[in-house]
């Protein structure tokens, strides 16, 4: 079962008190975009196994989004971090090369 | 090969079965295929075997990077229906009930497809009225079903508790002559008659590459060397995301964890299928005794083949107030599956970017019933380029809009 913190209320709990919200920083296409953007916004997934980044959101808690790090293989969780931002803090990502080196996601090398 | 046959089990009867063949080969790669299929689960070895017998094509490999049948097609439920909602998926699964009605025949291998009946719940007016209209959808598209009340539900399946203490059972959706199949006798037989025609199915043997020049597919790089051919099949399933990254095109797919579980083998209670979508549950007794229990699939992206335990309570739960006499029952596995989910739930059967390329995947949680039809369908889609039974179910369905919902038409389990 996954253990997560809230970064919002500061609760760690286990995956029942969270509702998953799928893949992270996705770029959002508005009006005027082509099908191949809407195509890639609204279903096109990175799917990755390994790193995955995601949104989550505290539905039996504080109620708020935020955003987790994981690992879709070993399931391990390598951090959480708050919905207002575009991508990861710095040390997260530096943490996750640590523990996979060469790992490479998107435009974040 | 030897056919299988009563004469056979009695003559092998008096030779202490020492005259058995293995019933397939154990094949070593060549350099050069005109097709290899990548994935020797059920619908992978259905479209290998549809390009031989439909089409003549038997210069063909089908790689396996675990078992054969490993993956989703021995995790499964083994429920076979074909009561959709929309034309093209109506289509195709009726095809592919069909076929299972003759396969045993067709293919010389017992899959022990048994029609022994399908029922799905209805337990809110919505889902009446839901069903009421997949009945009539199916009468126009040419599959037998049925609405029944809740009588002839208690009837057919006497151990249901019609005045479950959430929800009442108000009625279902009747299919007599869905049921279930031995699922590894699908993959096994499907891999003997593939064997049988000059097809090599290499296990152990996991693609780490995909070749191409000039946007055309030349091979694909495995642990077992390289392998050039002209076509390539991807029929991965829960890693079919991998494999369009090595292709180079990416997927509207997510994988998840979907997990069932088996009790203990008890005498016979219950000789129909019965699905219950409202609580989210389905069961079914094999034919060693076990109920075979399905539910639902995990809320994140997953490769782990486990599903998460608070599913498993949520599933025995809603069958223990579905049939109230199995809440002594002990349970005896659980395991899990890495299903491809799409945005629309329906699979995709469709060329790719990459020229000479073909991928069939996303069939979610509902792909064994579909392993037959999906494998005529693909193998007529690699061999002629394009195939009416899965014409709709193209990639670009995604940027065009043509979706085939069978999210909203379905609900939840497939």
């Amino acid at each position: 079962m996954l253990i997560l913190t809230c970064p919002c209320c500061g609760v760690t709990g286990e995956e029942t008190e969270f509702h998953g919200g799928g893949e992270a920083h996705l770029t959002r296409y508005g009006p005027g975009s082509t099908d191949e953007e809407f195509q890639a916004y609204l279903f096109r997934r990175e799917n990755p196994k390994g790193v995955h980044f995601e949104r989550w959101r505290h539905v039996n808690g504080c109620g708020k989004w935020f955003h987790a790090a994981r690992c879709t293989v070993t399931l391990e969780v390598f951090g959480t971090y708050p919905a207002q931002t575009l991508r990861p803090p710095e040390d997260l990502l530096e943490r996750i090369r640590e523990k996979r080196p060469g790992w490479r996601w998107k435009d974040l090398s | 090969m030897k056919r299988y046959s009563a004469f056979a089990v009695a003559r092998e009867a008096f030779r202490n079965h020492l005259g058995w063949d293995r019933a397939w080969r154990a094949a070593r790669p060549k350099d050069r295929y005109d097709v290899v299929i990548v994935g020797a689960g059920g619908h992978g070895l259905a479209t290998a075997y549809y390009l031989g017998r439909n089409f003549g094509i038997t210069n063909v490999a089908v790689l396996e990077k675990g078992w054969l049948g490993g993956g989703n097609t021995g995790r499964n439920t083994t429920i076979i229906r074909s009561n959709y909602l929309q034309d093209a998926s109506a289509a195709i699964y009726e095809k592919s009930r069909s076929l299972y009605e003759s396969l045993s025949q067709d293919i010389n291998y017992n899959v022990m497809f048994s029609p022994r009946g399908v029922m799905m719940l209805a337990q809110t007016q919505h889902e009446i009225r839901g069903y009421e209209r997949t009945a009539h959808a199916n009468a126009l598209q040419g599959v037998e079903t049925r609405f029944i009340g809740p009588r002839e539900v208690k009837q057919l399946c006497p151990i249901i508790n019609l005045d479950g203490p959430r929800y009442p059972v108000l009625g279902a959706l009747w299919q007599p002559r869905g049921g279930t199949a031995r699922h590894d006798a699908v993959a096994w037989g499907y891999a003997r008659a593939c064997s049988d025609m000059g097809m090599d199915i290499i296990q152990q043997c996991e693609v780490t590459g995909v070749r191409s020049s000039g946007g055309q597919v030349t091979g694909v790089d495995t642990t077992k060397g390289s392998i050039a051919c002209s076509k390539l099949g991807l029929v991965v399933a829960g890693h079919s995301g991998v494999l369009a990254d090595m292709a180079g095109f990416r997927l509207p797919v997510e994988s998840v964890a979907l997990q069932a579980l088996v009790s203990e083998p008890i005498k016979p209670c219950m000789d129909v299928v019965v699905m219950a979508n409202t609580v989210h549950g389905y069961m079914s007794q094999s034919d060693k005794g076990e109920m075979v229990i399905g539910g639902g699939a995990d809320g994140y992206n997953n490769y782990t083949q486990r599903g998460s335990f608070q599913h498993i309570e949520e599933t025995v739960r809603a069958l223990v107030e579905t049939f109230p006499m199995i809440s002594r029952l002990k349970m005896l596995r659980q395991w899990g599956g890495i299903v491809d989910m799409t945005g629309d739930r329906s699979p995709i059967l469709s060329a790719t970017p990459l020229s000479g390329c073909f991928i069939n995947c996303g069939w979610g949680t509902g792909g064994f019933k579909a392993i037959p039809g999906s494998g005529w369908g693909m193998a007529e889609l690699m061999a002629k380029g394009h195939s009416p039974l899965t014409a709709e179910f193209g990639l670009t369905r995604f940027a065009e809009g043509r979706f085939i919902d069978e999210s909203v038409a379905a609900g939840v389990a497939h």
